[in-house]
């Protein structure tokens, strides 16, 4: 995870799309200038870095399911809880499984937990299915996809 | 049994928390109810459950962007429960 930059997926460890599921990792990094402020003294991943997590990883599912031809945008996030704290140096896994796929939006069941298994977020997401606002979005999206692992089509 | 607006009328009332009784077979969901799209996400997953069917809604933007149909068409709910019927009805043919 590189906080500051919003890069929360590492890797994606499993995907399935006909049955539209994901399995990523993300590594909590040792340091960030988010920990100084949150908190001084006390470092822990924000909540709401969870819940960007987790509309990442439902985010990469859609992508998938969609083959890369339009863009998920986070939409809404229900029921959301934050299960437990989480410190520096440590790794985090999330799982989405859709719930729905919509016209124009899809629905996600997503939970973060920790390498042994502990819950530490879980969450309903919805995302809006768009067209890439320009070629230059797509291709860092699919640059990005690269990186986390995805296979994806020229 | 419910008819089909009194159920796509109950999803709303919850979902939006709008009073049951100002919900009419005559009410544009946007101009008269006030729903949103994001709120419209909610009452489409919540009718595509209820009736097993995905309601068109790319399509339907599409037709009324490019003019080719009117929002009231759609979203005047005796219209769109007209149409979840359709939607049933095309799925159980």
């Amino acid at each position: 995870m590189r906080l500051e930059y919003f890069e929360l997926v590492d890797k994606i460890e499993e995907l399935n799309l006909s049955e539209g599921r994901i399995l990523v990792r993300g590594n909590v990094p040792a340091a960030s200038p988010v920990f100084e402020g949150h908190f001084p003294g006390h470092p822990l991943v924000p909540g709401v870095l969870f819940v960007e997590f987790m509309a990442q990883t439902s985010g990469w599912l859609l992508l998938g399911k969609l083959n890369f031809e339009r863009m998920a945008f986070l939409a809404s996030v229900k029921e959301a809880k934050m299960r437990t704290f989480v410190q520096p140096n440590t790794p985090l896994f999330a799982e989405a499984v859709i719930e729905h796929e919509g016209s124009g939006y899809g629905i996600t069941n997503c939970k973060v937990t920790k390498e042994d298994g502990t819950p530490v977020a879980d969450a309903q997401i919805t995302l809006r299915i768009m067209p890439f606002p320009s070629p230059e979005f797509s291709d860092a999206m699919r640059a990005r996809a690269r990186q986390v692992g995805f296979t994806i089509p020229a | 049994m419910s008819s089909t607006f009194d159920t796509v009328a109950n999803i709303i009332a919850e979902t939006c928390d709008i009073p049951r009784e100002q919900i009419t077979p005559e009410s544009h969901a946007i101009d008269d109810l006030g729903i949103d799209s994001l709120d419209f996400l909610d009452i489409a997953f919540a009718i595509d459950k209820a009736f097993g069917i995905k309601l068109p809604l790319e399509q339907w933007t599409a037709e009324v962007n490019d003019g080719k149909a009117t929002t009231e068409q759609y979203f005047v709910l005796k219209n769109l429960a007209e149409r979840i019927d359709g939607l049933v009805a095309a799925k159980g043919a």
